[in-house]
């Protein structure tokens, strides 16, 4: 690989290790012409590692925001492919995951399947990937395959999974376990939901993995909130909003360096 | 008469909820719960005689099955063939959606749901959940996309008056039509999966929903093989015709006759033809064939009718095409619109968009010859026409 970057799970221990809270801001590929900016920006402002999205026309756990962002990136004409080819080469310090839906993995290379995917993924030295409408029933060949190309297939758990499921998922899980904060779509909201902190409790009893609550994480108090039972978050509509409503990546990646120093302080 | 058994085809899915390499349950974590419980639901209640007893009962006395068989005297005379329509243009609500939502509204009344989710194209389904909610009591919000809200209003206002909520849904890069109505469903049924039971309205989304469909829609088909039986002397039908959006009355209508030597011919829109047009791919919790690009976006599909308006195909039909034991053909927007107008005046059925595919098919394939002179043809008449009397006057201006 280009980068220096070890593995997703290893640099995410070695961070957590130091007593770190993880924050791993998320990021619509294409959202906005100078979006690679924000990307290295974010990595400078002290994110543990970037979510990168990949446009899809159909997101459907993704509420009005990162819906929002995707179709300004499908309307200025960006695409997935050659958006994952503008990854190649950019060295952040911190590990790239590719978040997009099941119907992109599946058909980015249409004769090669999820294969083809993962294999993309690494050739750009992406070191993760999230693919939330693929559940462990559906995932086998994904895992396998990720698992050969070196990719860090993370998997999802929500409030509704039992300790069996959390624990199941855990186990098929690398580089962390993403933990649903609520059963609710992606979005802002005004309160940090009751089941986002006994989630991650639970997946924390279950797994030595780090854990990142997401979903919902709209402000530096939800994240340090977050953070009191899992091992980070991850921050997706809240600066989305900031990019799809005009403002400059400049003001994006102060607004990651104050989650940053919030989550670093030790309380908020 | 004995009739042989040719293919063992529509058989309950596999395991994984899969119709040979399509259907499956891609769905977020979030949903994996509830749409199990559904599974297990549909189970147990399919195997309980009191529970197929009592939607047996609504059937018969509150859609008013078995809906008849029509013998058309003057369009087959005009056509060269016989053909008979499966009347489900005279279920209570208009079309066949209300056997689907019966059966799904007693099965979420028997889980203890207090709430229908529904997403809707034209509204055809939509009243019909509406219908089911309001007779057991039950709230009911549908989703519909805001650009067939603006174009079906009287649908709106129907429903509403049904006492069910609509909520019209814009995407950001959609048009607001049934492939968004069904993107807002799904997000709704994250939000409530506690208390919601999502009632899916076609032989599609996450298992089991494509096969608990066509079980509750398969009355069409099974009425219809018993009818011919009477009628005919050959005791099925040379061919079976229905029209194919998500295809539950044709999955419905196969099932009756997929053990026959009959011909099975699916019908879609020239816009929405997905089976053929379409490529492997995944949404709304299924792997199936879509319209989309060579960039993973799916497309929307375009049809006169908006039942039809849908990119991608219920996964038991591309099952059925890939094993060659249904054939699938599209029809334009004009075939159908002449279709329309002929049965119109030679029979007095004023038929639904959407069943007007399947029976222009019938007319090309009769002028053509594929069907060959004084063949015998059933079609599903799926739904009436009246709730598209303002789009066919405007069409025909």
């Amino acid at each position: 690989m280009s980068t220096a970057v070890a593995t997703l799970e290893h640099h995410l221990r070695a961070a957590r290790a130091d007593g770190r809270r993880l924050l791993i801001p998320y990021v619509m590929a294409g959202v906005v012409p100078d979006w690679l900016d924000l990307v290295r920006g974010a990595a400078e402002a002290g994110a543990d590692a970037i979510e990168i999205g990949l446009p899809f026309s159909d997101p459907m756990l993704d509420g009005p925001t990162v819906q929002r962002a995707a179709a300004l990136a499908t309307g200025r004409g960006e695409r997935p492919r050659p958006l994952l080819d503008s990854l190649a080469g950019l060295d952040v310090g911190v590990p790239l995951v590719v978040m997009t839906y099941a119907n992109v993995a599946l058909t980015l290379t249409p004769e090669r399947g999820v294969g083809g995917f993962v294999d993309h993924l690494a050739a750009v030295g992406v070191r993760g990937a999230i693919v939330p409408d693929l559940p462990l029933e559906e995932s086998a060949e994904y895992l396998a395959r990720a698992s050969e190309a070196g990719v860090a297939a993370v998997l999802l758990a929500a409030p509704a999974c039992d300790d069996e499921r959390c624990r199941e998922i855990a186990r098929a899980s690398s580089g962390f376990v993403y933990c649903m904060s609520s059963m609710r779509i992606t979005g802002e909201r005004a309160d940090l939901a009751t089941t986002a902190r006994e989630t991650a409790r639970r997946l924390k009893a279950v797994t030595d993995l780090p854990v990142v609550t997401g979903f919902g994480i709209s402000t530096v108090a939800h994240a340090v909130e977050a953070c009191a039972d899992a091992d980070g978050v991850v921050v997706g509509s809240a600066f989305m909003r900031m990019l799809v409503d005009g403002a400059p990546v400049a003001e994006v990646v102060d607004a990651v360096a104050a989650f940053r120093r919030a989550l670093s302080s030790g309380g908020g | 008469m004995s009739i042989p058994i040719i293919t063992g085809a529509m058989r309950p899915p596999d395991a994984t909820g899969r119709f040979g390499r399509f259907g499956g349950r891609y769905l977020p974590e979030a949903l994996m719960p509830a749409a199990k419980a559904v599974e297990a639901a549909f189970r147990e209640a399919w195997a309980d005689a009191a529970f197929t007893a009592e939607y047996r009962r609504l059937l018969a006395t509150y859609v008013g099955r078995p809906t008849p068989l029509t013998e058309c005297a003057r369009l087959s005379e005009v056509l060269g063939v016989r053909v008979l329509l499966k009347r489900e243009d005279l279920a209570h609500t208009g079309s066949h959606k209300i056997n689907n939502v019966l059966g799904q509204a007693l099965l979420a009344q028997r889980m203890g749901k207090r709430k229908l989710i529904a997403e809707t194209g034209a509204g055809q389904h939509g009243v019909a959940t509406a219908t089911a909610a309001a007779l057991l009591g039950l709230a009911c919000t549908v989703y519909m996309g805001r650009t067939d809200v603006r174009r079906q209003e009287l649908n709106v206002f129907r429903m509403e008056l049904l006492g069910a909520e609509v909520v019209p849904v814009t995407s950001a890069n959609g048009t607001g039509t049934l492939k968004e109505a069904t993107n807002g469903a799904l997000r709704a049924w994250v939000n409530e999966t506690g208390t919601a039971h999502y009632c899916v309205g076609s032989t599609m989304g996450p298992h089991p929903y494509p096969w608990m469909v066509r079980e509750f829609q398969r009355v069409i088909g099974d009425e219809a093989r018993a009818q011919c039986a009477d009628r005919l002397p050959t005791a099925v039908p040379d061919v079976v015709v229905a029209c194919v959006g998500g295809g539950s009355n044709a999955a419905g209508t196969f099932a009756g006759f997929v053990d026959t030597p009959a011909r099975l011919v699916g019908v879609e829109a020239a816009g929405g033809s997905a089976v053929d047009k379409g490529k492997p791919g995944v949404l709304h919790g299924f792997m199936s064939h879509f319209l989309q690009d060579d960039d993973s976006q799916v497309l929307e599909a375009h049809s006169i009718s908006a039942g039809l308006d849908y990119p991608g195909v219920g996964p038991e039909h591309v099952h059925l095409d890939s094993i060659g034991r249904a054939h699938y053909t599209s029809v334009t927007d004009e075939q159908a619109m002449r279709a329309l107008k002929l049965i119109t005046k030679t029979e007095g059925i004023l038929p639904a968009l959407e069943s007007a595919h399947a029976l222009a098919w019938v007319v090309d394939a009769a002028a053509t010859g594929e069907l060959s002179a004084g063949s015998t043809v059933l079609v599903t008449l799926s739904g009436r026409g009246d709730k598209d009397i303002h789009q066919i006057r405007e069409h025909l201006r």
